[in-house]
């Protein structure tokens, strides 16, 4: 049955990357359970707009829980409390009258925050172009079934494969660790035939651009996996950590 | 040499550098714990160990000599991970909850880790560099666990390194990459075995010789 609740929000307030930012408190009355909690937002930011205030920034695109492009940490929590789900797709009948909620932006050295709570991802761009493909001469489509793949093989291709890039694994890890976005995206490449091919420079490649971009290291701490939309796997790292031994000491790409 | 020195600076190259020098540390506790519970055959059998160990002669100054450059790489990657992981995330959260992935042991590691480093100065200075002149190595034991507050001390390090030893063991083998469906829950439960092994094997020793004097 749809209630209507009282919050209180504390929300990051940025404007700009050179601001220093703060947190700020605004209410949110009348809200139903049965809105997103970026409708939650929205009716928030209406209120900011009459008032003649600048409303918050947030990024959102498809709220189908599928783009990628949302995301905040809600009271502590990457995407919310409610396990394997997007922002825009947790509900406020996760949340009871009067409670006080805190949102802020994704935080990494890697991830500069633009706006309020909207952060700069383009590191994820940079890492998949550094190896996150296969290279296809142009021609005719190939026939689809010449190379024969296992179905075990193709369901945990395409397990990796649901990664959406949210960001959501670095800023919950402890150490801001991109570890389970790339081994996602080394991972559904390096399963299939075809991805095999590079696997080698991809892994050392997609590794070094990670470094590079300021990311932490992998201690195993298991919280991107506990708050991955998609329900991502370390096991991936594990498979991104073998695909390091294979091309530092079984390949000869240097 | 240059793939080398790259690839083993890498974040993942110094991961597994960890893992492959924690799990010979876990096979050196293995050993060193096997030997240490001869004590519970009484003076002689603790003894007798200690100088067939003594008798390998060489064999033990190589040993030694490897420990402290697994020991040196360890702490040094340690260190070198901890502080960059630190600047991974500039700005910190204002509110920050568990999902569900840390445990204790796992919060802890840098922390636990540092205690051990304190403890293993102070159990060589205690042990290994004590003067064997006029004393066997069961007098040097008894004498330091008349005391209660290096057996209360012991006790709580080896509390301590069990908890490092519990992340740390399944922490190793998943990042050298042994993380599989089937084997998985099984070194999960030896990770946490183990860690109950290290604390009520090496912990035991102190309060027996404590009791017993």
């Amino acid at each position: 049955m749809s209630m209507n609740l009282n919050l209180t929000l504390k929300v990051w307030r940025q404007k700009n990357s050179n601001d220093k930012g703060h947190m700020e408190t605004y209410e949110a009355r009348d809200i139903s359970t049965e809105m997103s909690f970026l409708e939650m937002l929205d009716v928030v930011n209406e209120k900011l707009a009459l008032e003649g205030k600048e409303p918050i920034a947030f990024d959102n695109d498809c709220r189908e829980g599928i783009c990628g492009t949302c995301g905040a940490v809600v009271n502590g929590i990457a995407h919310g409390p409610q396990k394997a789900t997007t922002l825009c797709q947790l509900h406020m009948r996760h949340f009871k009258d009067g409670d006080v909620i805190y949102i802020e932006p994704w935080r990494s050295k890697a991830f500069k925050v633009v706006k309020d709570l909207i952060v700069d991802r383009s590191a994820f761009d940079k890492i998949i172009q550094a190896g996150g493909y296969v290279s296809v001469n142009t021609g005719q489509a190939p026939e689809a079934n010449n190379i024969p793949i296992s179905p075990e093989k193709a369901e945990l291709a395409m397990d990796a494969a649901a990664c959406i890039g949210c960001g959501a694994c670095v800023a919950a890890c402890p150490n801001a660790s991109a570890m389970l976005f790339v081994s996602a995206k080394i991972s559904h490449l390096a399963l299939l035939p075809q991805g095999k091919v590079e696997a080698s420079e991809r892994t050392l490649s997609m590794l070094r651009k990670m470094d590079e971009l300021g990311f932490g290291n992998c201690s195993n701490e298991r919280e991107c996996e506990a708050v991955c939309p998609k329900e991502i796997s370390i096991a991936n790292i594990a498979r991104f950590n073998r695909e390091f031994i294979k091309a530092n000491l079984g390949s000869t790409v240097e | 040499m240059g793939w080398f020195i790259k690839n083993f600076s890498s974040s993942i190259g110094k991961k597994q550098i960890m893992a492959i020098t924690g799990l010979i540390f876990c096979t050196f506790l293995t050993t060193h714990l096997l030997g240490n519970l001869s004590i519970y055959g009484g003076k002689g059998s603790f003894n007798s160990y200690a100088e067939h160990l003594h008798s390998l002669g060489v064999l033990v100054n190589v040993a030694e000599v490897f420990l402290i450059i697994f020991a040196a790489l360890h702490i040094s990657m340690a260190v070198v991970l901890y502080f960059q992981n630190l600047s991974a995330r500039p700005v910190r959260y204002v509110k920050k909850k568990n999902a569900g992935g840390r445990t204790i042991s796992s919060t802890l590691m840098p922390y636990t880790g540092l205690i051990i480093l304190i403890f293993v100065i102070a159990h060589l200075i205690n042990f290994h560099f004590a003067d064997h002149t006029n004393q066997t190595i069961f007098d040097i034991v008894s004498n330091v666990f008349s005391n209660p507050i290096y057996v209360i001390s012991y006790v709580f390090v080896m509390i301590v390194a069990a908890f490092h030893v519990k992340h740390g063991l399944w922490s190793a083998f998943q990042t050298v990459g042994a993380n599989h469906p089937k084997y998985m829950p099984f070194i999960m439960a030896i990770s946490l075995i183990f860690s109950l092994i290290v604390v009520v094997g090496f912990a035991s020793i102190p309060v027996y010789i404590f009791s017993s004097i």
